[in-house]
């Protein structure tokens, strides 16, 4: 893509992913989340994969992740239940790095 | 596998502390395994990034000859980012590249250099399996004998921990806590392809010469700064941010990173190139005060990332050299020890040796420097002040330079006591 300001998901459609559609490794318990009053996810995110919905709920997709892990260091309610790295050969594919 | 059918070592990580590890260890016959989650080594990694060379000239000489690299870097730059005001520091210096020995450091890609060091670590005799993702290690009577992966169990005299930054296995192994989020800064990267013509055209480069840039003032006030490496037809430009206070700025970090990339300052170095891809990863900030208390127990090392082995000092970053002597380290400890109770010793001996415990140290206070919040906005911005009032000329009667540059730091929410007090701060650190 041309030099000018990207959004995330144009950004991320550049990278190569092997999605990993039978085991998503981050996993957030919305019930937790909906009382998180800081909801850092949202900005934190390089690929901005934490959205807020309409009712003003957190939305995620795991399928972008970058897995640089800064979700799950800055999760301080832990609504984040589960986050590990995708099983051996999914998830992004650095092709630079 | 049956635990008497074991390696002498399993390292976790092709990574270039894990290879490091690996190449060490097979050139001196030992049974190695690496094992590493992405289809290819480097697949999983991002850096900056720069790679100082003598790193692998420790682990064998003539080593970087070879290496998959991307430019040698001969001009060192800083660059203060004040709104649209940018001031540039070019360093140029003939003896970091003296004929005859390896330049200092590199610009490096890191998805192309691993592959080739992991390959290196094979032809060393270290048997690398990629596409497997470690799970948990085995434990048995207090020592760690094993991994897991998936439904197979692999044992092996000693287990190195080469798995990162987020490093699950140290963790698991109950070395250190999760990481807490004031230690890490969230590093992004875009790669962007220009033909290698253009970028010595603008960044006044021979062939095969690179710069370096270090960018502060880029960052709305945030603890972090950016960074842009000319890569041999690729330009990697990035920034790195503190998490906590993205968090409370409120503005995310695609946001205030894309906003970088567009600064007129930037932009006309980049124009006309094609962004090829978005990296993440964090990056230890901490330095030698991140390193954990325990680096190894019976069985178990930790090595680069995953020990904190990251040293910023403002004008330079290193990690993946420490990595990579981390690596080293542990293996020689591996070779010379006689039973499993001696190799963690034998490695805090080693990272003596291979000085980079000492070198963490020495530069530890460069933290507290970083730690000024007003290096991040005041201080760029006066710096821009000075330099306006330096140079402009508007054909009304100047102030005088000391009556102007009192009223500057009044009005960058500074004054004479803060700047001395900072000023004694980081004469005090460094």
């Amino acid at each position: 893509m041309s030099i000018e300001k990207i959004t995330a998901p144009e950004l991320l459609s550049l990278d190569k992913f092997n999605a990993d559609e039978g085991e998503p490794h981050i996993v957030l318990d919305k019930n937790i989340c909906a009382q998180c009053k800081e909801k850092a996810c949202l900005v934190v995110c390089p690929a901005v994969l934490y959205k807020l919905d309409k009712s003003g709920k957190i939305s995620f997709d795991y399928a972008g992740c970058l897995e640089c892990g800064t979700c799950r260091v800055m999760c301080k309610n832990k609504g984040i239940i589960k986050w590990v790295y995708p099983r051996g050969t999914f998830g992004v594919i650095y092709r630079y790095g | 596998m049956s635990e008497a059918d074991k390696y002498d070592a399993i390292v976790i990580g092709a990574g270039p502390a894990g290879a490091a590890c690996a190449y060490t260890l097979g050139k001196a016959g030992k049974e190695v395994l690496v094992i590493e989650r992405a289809n290819t080594p480097g697949a999983k990694n991002v850096t900056g990034g720069r790679l100082y060379t003598y790193a692998l000239e420790m682990i064998d000489e003539g080593l970087s000859e070879n290496a998959v690299l991307e430019r040698k870097v001969t001009h060192e730059q800083i660059m203060m980012l004040s709104g649209n005001r940018a001031i540039s520091i070019d360093y140029f210096d003939p003896a970091f590249n003296n004929e005859g020995s390896p330049p200092q450091s590199y610009t490096i890609l890191r998805a192309r250099f691993d592959e080739w060091f992991a390959g290196k670590a094979e032809e060393m005799g270290a048997m690398v399996v990629c596409g497997i993702k470690v799970d948990d290690l085995i434990e048995k009577d207090g020592k760690i004998v094993g991994v897991i992966a998936g439904e197979d169990e692999m044992y092996a005299d000693v287990v190195v921990a080469a798995d990162g930054v987020n490093s699950f296995m140290a963790q698991k192994a109950g070395l250190i806590e999760d990481i807490p989020a004031h230690s890490v800064g969230i590093g992004v990267k875009e790669v962007i392809e220009l033909s290698s013509k253009i970028i010595e055209d603008r960044f006044n480069l021979k062939e095969n010469e690179g710069a370096a840039r270090m960018i502060l003032g880029c960052t709305e006030g945030i603890h972090g700064g950016g960074f842009l490496y000319t890569n041999k037809d690729s330009i990697s430009l990035g920034a790195v941010f503190m998490p906590e206070e993205i968090a409370k700025h409120g503005k995310s970090v695609h946001e205030i990173f894309q906003e970088l990339k567009m600064h007129p300052a930037i932009y006309p170095l980049l124009e006309g190139g094609q962004t090829v891809e978005y990296g993440a990863h964090l990056v230890s900030e901490d330095g030698y005060r991140g390193i954990p208390h325990k680096l190894y127990r019976e069985g178990l090392l930790v090595v680069g990332d995953a020990a904190g082995f990251v040293i910023n000092t403002g004008s330079s970053i290193r990690g993946i050299d420490l990595a990579m002597l981390s690596g080293l380290a542990a293996a020689k400890a591996i070779i010379a020890a006689t039973d499993t109770s001696k190799v963690g010793p034998a490695y805090l001996k080693e990272l003596e040796n291979v000085k980079l415990l000492p070198t963490m140290k020495s530069v530890e206070g460069y933290k507290d420097v970083l730690d000024i919040p007003r290096l991040y906005t005041n201080y760029p911005n006066l710096a821009g002040d000075v330099f306006a009032q330096l140079f402009m000329v508007d054909g009304q009667v100047p102030p005088s330079m000391k009556k102007a540059i009192k009223s500057l730091i009044k009005k960058n929410g500074l004054s004479m006591l803060q700047l001395l007090k900072d000023g004694l701060k980081g004469v005090k650190a460094v």
